[in-house]
């Protein structure tokens, strides 16, 4: 653990990714984010933590600009990635998107075969030339998002005919065949079994080497497993946001204290 | 937790095995709803049952026709008597000439081959067993191959609608109900001769389907009609999808939600609410301003104003279902496509349509067949009028922009016909033949959505 931190201090100091700046978000009258200010390193891990309702899916939301298709939301402040304001007039958020992949809450499978899930988007976005590049894409993307034994007998089967937890890998899989450069992941293992939530924090942990991954949790135990830095949400406002170990060792605030233990304990 | 079990003791005293004054309550008012419900079905069934039993009784009969076999001599005597020529066989006399003459003689010499005696019987007598009367038909063959004169050819006659009757069972030949106007028992007991003689079939009536329409019920058929209707429904089809969709795919997935988005949603429910004479006196004034124009007379009573018309009022009916149907495909499907990056066109075309196709079908065809079996509108726009018929030189020629007529239209014009055995038989024979084009459409409808939902 401590060597690993020693690490990401140094990508810390190297790399920011994505940096946030007194971000608001309004639900109509409701103020769910309040002047968060967040910077999100790039090939790291980071776990957004905090009790259910305080805004940890719709701040992550803000980061690839899934709010726009809400009406009611209204985002203020300043996010940018790799220092380019991605709420400017110029940024396309289609292309923002293919830039920063999503994994939702509720396992959200398109209602086609298991190939053309995973397919979809690098069809869309040209990845591939060939029907084999294509074939080969989406056996890749299934390994990764440990599904491959289990659909590679059924690719051409519905996606919807999957298990919970196989939808949300299919989910998975689908996000990171686009080769996104960030993985907004929120609760990806709040559907799977331990074995399979094992896989997906090993590959979460495997897509550290090339991406930056921000993962929303209600677990304790995995937040601690996989990320590197931690951020606190509560109430819409960003608590405390620190690496991991000091985080879950060391809290600064009370409500993380509290919230923590009351949790773990 | 203490001043519970007191509670808690009588309570435990009460089998399971009976049942409980409560529970015994409640299953009784379950009873009454249910029983409410049958009956209420029940009623329906009954009504439906009525209504079907009314028109397939007297509308099959209607499909089948009895023809008497006759020999017809195109007699020169008659045919030449005022020289020869085309000329000359344009003037005969329908009445003189081809029913009393042409037609009666032809009748008496074949029944007099047959050994059916027909001394008591003059030329009206007979000719009125059959379909003789204002045979212009007979008259324009005569003019267009004047090499019949002279010869003599089987053909089948269709027998008088009234003796129609007779011949079904329909009336009993006693008394003065009994008996079809205008006939006397002499006729009746002649038509039984010819039966039994074997001079009398009974076919199956295919012209039925590609006659046009006619006061004469012997001839009357529904081929332009249907004709007329299929190329509606075509407009219908192309004008209200087309608009009606992509109108709904705006407002659904992409109008901004405001006040004006609102006073259209209003205006659309409303616009469904509207009674379609409405939209027939709408046609009608689209149709002066055309005349006004210059080409409104061109456009009357055809096939493209009727469908536009209709698909006028079919357009709420799609907008809604379409709208319902885009609505119910779950936001995480678009949050999902355009979490990898979809655009929103994309996202609906890829994704939205294909998933709200099955309802989008499903109210496109009740939408269609509505408009199939809407008469108030065409009879404003002139697809009632009978004239079409004989504009139409053949029922299938007609195209999008020749006079028309429609199924309902043509139902209603046989409702409206003098004889009773056309308003009792035939325009129950038209409802039938749209019903069942009706059935047809429904069947569509839930094989298209069947094939739609298997490839999700
Ligand atoms: N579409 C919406 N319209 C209005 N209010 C919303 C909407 N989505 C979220 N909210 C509100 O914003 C606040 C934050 O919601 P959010 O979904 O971000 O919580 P969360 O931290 O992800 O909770 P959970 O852990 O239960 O998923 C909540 O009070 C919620 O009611
Ligand atoms: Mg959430």
């Amino acid at each position: 653990m401590k060597d690993q931190r020693l690490t990401d201090r140094e990508v810390d100091m190297q790399d920011i990714k994505i940096s946030a700046h007194g971000v608001q978000v309004f639900y109509g009258d409701t103020h769910a984010i309040k002047d968060v200010d967040v910077e999100i390193a790039d090939k790291t891990v980071t776990a957004f933590i905090g009790p259910s309702g305080c805004g940890k899916s719709t701040f992550l939301r803000c980061l690839n600009r899934m709010n726009d298709t809400i009406d009611a939301a209204r985002v203020e402040g300043d996010i940018r990635i790799d220092g380019e304001d991605i709420y400017d007039a110029r940024v396309d958020p289609v292309q923002l998107r293919a830039k920063v992949g999503m994994v939702f809450q509720k396992p959200n499978p398109f209602p086609k075969s298991i190939y053309d899930n995973v397919a979809y988007g690098p069809r869309i976005h040209g990845l591939a030339k060939t029907k084999g590049d294509l074939d080969n894409i989406v056996e890749q993307a299934l390994r990764r998002a440990a599904l491959w034994n289990e659909a590679k007998d059924r690719l051409d089967k519905p996606g919807t005919g999957l298990s919970g937890g196989q939808q949300q890998r299919l989910c998975i899989a689908r996000a990171i065949a686009t080769e996104p450069e960030v993985l907004l992941m929120d609760e990806p293992c709040s559907a799977l079994d331990p074995i399979a939530t094992g896989q997906v924090e090993e590959l979460i942990d495997e897509l550290r080497s090339n991406y930056s991954v921000v993962i929303v949790t209600h677990s304790m135990q995995q937040a601690a497993r996989v990320s590197q830095k931690t951020a606190f949400f509560h109430l819409g406002n960003l608590v405390e946001y620190d690496e991991t170990g000091k985080i879950f060792t060391n809290p600064q605030d009370p409500r993380t204290e509290s919230y923590i233990s009351g949790r773990i304990g | 937790m203490t001043d519970m079990t007191p509670e808690a003791t009588p309570r435990a005293a009460q089998s399971l095995f009976t049942r409980t004054d409560n529970v015994r309550r409640r299953y009784r008012r379950g009873s009454v709803l249910k029983y409410l419900g049958l009956g209420a079905i029940g009623l329906v069934l009954f009504f439906l049952c009525v209504l079907l039993w009314s028109i397939l009784s007297r509308g099959i009969p209607a499909f089948f026709q009895y023809q008497a076999e006759i020999q017809l001599y195109y007699d020169p005597e008659i045919l030449e008597a005022d020289g020869t020529g085309p000329e000359a066989l344009g003037e005969l006399s329908l009445r003189s000439d081809l029913e009393r003459g042409i037609f009666a003689q032809s009748l008496r010499r074949t029944l007099e081959d047959s050994g059916i005696d027909t001394a008591a019987f003059d030329d009206g007598d007979l000719s009125a067993l059959i379909y003789a009367a204002n045979r212009r038909d007979v008259r324009d063959e005569l003019v267009a191959d004047p090499d019949l004169v002279g010869q003599t050819v089987t053909v089948g006659v269709p027998i008088s609608l009234n003796i129609t009757r007779y011949l079904t069972g329909g009336l009993s030949g006693e008394g003065t109900s009994g008996m079809p106007p205008g006939f006397n028992r002499e006729q009746l007991d002649l038509i039984d001769q010819m039966v039994a003689a074997g001079l009398v079939d009974r076919n199956f009536n295919w012209g039925f389907f590609t006659n046009e329409y006619s006061q004469s019920g012997e001839v009357a058929g529904i081929g332009p009609a249907l004709m007329g209707s299929a190329y509606m429904m075509l407009v219908v089809l192309v004008f209200s999808l087309v608009f009606g969709v992509a109108a709904s795919i705006y407002l659904e997935e992409f109008a901004p939600k405001n006040k004006f988005t609102d006073f259209i949603e209003i205006n659309i429910a409303n616009l469904a609410a509207v009674p379609s004479i409405v939209f027939g006196i709408l046609g009608a004034a689209i149709l002066l301003t055309l005349g006004d124009l210059g080409f409104g007379s061109s456009i009357r009573g055809t096939a493209l104003l009727g469908g536009i018309v209709l698909s006028l009022m079919t357009l709420p009916t799609i907008v809604i279902a379409t709208r319902s149907a885009l609505k119910a495909v779950p936001p995480s499907i678009r949050d999902a496509a355009l979490g990898v990056g979809a655009s929103k066109l994309q996202t609906v075309f890829h994704h939205t349509l294909p998933l709200a196709m099955p309802g989008i079908l499903t109210g496109t065809i009740i939408g269609i067949a509505q408009a199939l079996g809407e008469t108030a509108p065409l009879l404003l726009i002139g697809l009632s009028v009978s004239t079409g018929a004989s504009i139409l030189s053949s029922p299938f020629t007609g195209g999008l922009l020749e006079q028309a007529q429609s199924m309902p239209t043509v139902v209603y014009l046989f409702a409206q016909n003098q004889d009773l055995p056309v308003r009792e038989g035939l325009a129950q024979a038209a409802i039938i033949v749209m019903l069942a084009l009706l059935f047809a459409l429904n069947i569509i409808a839930i094989l298209l959505r069947r094939r739609f939902e298997r490839r999700w």
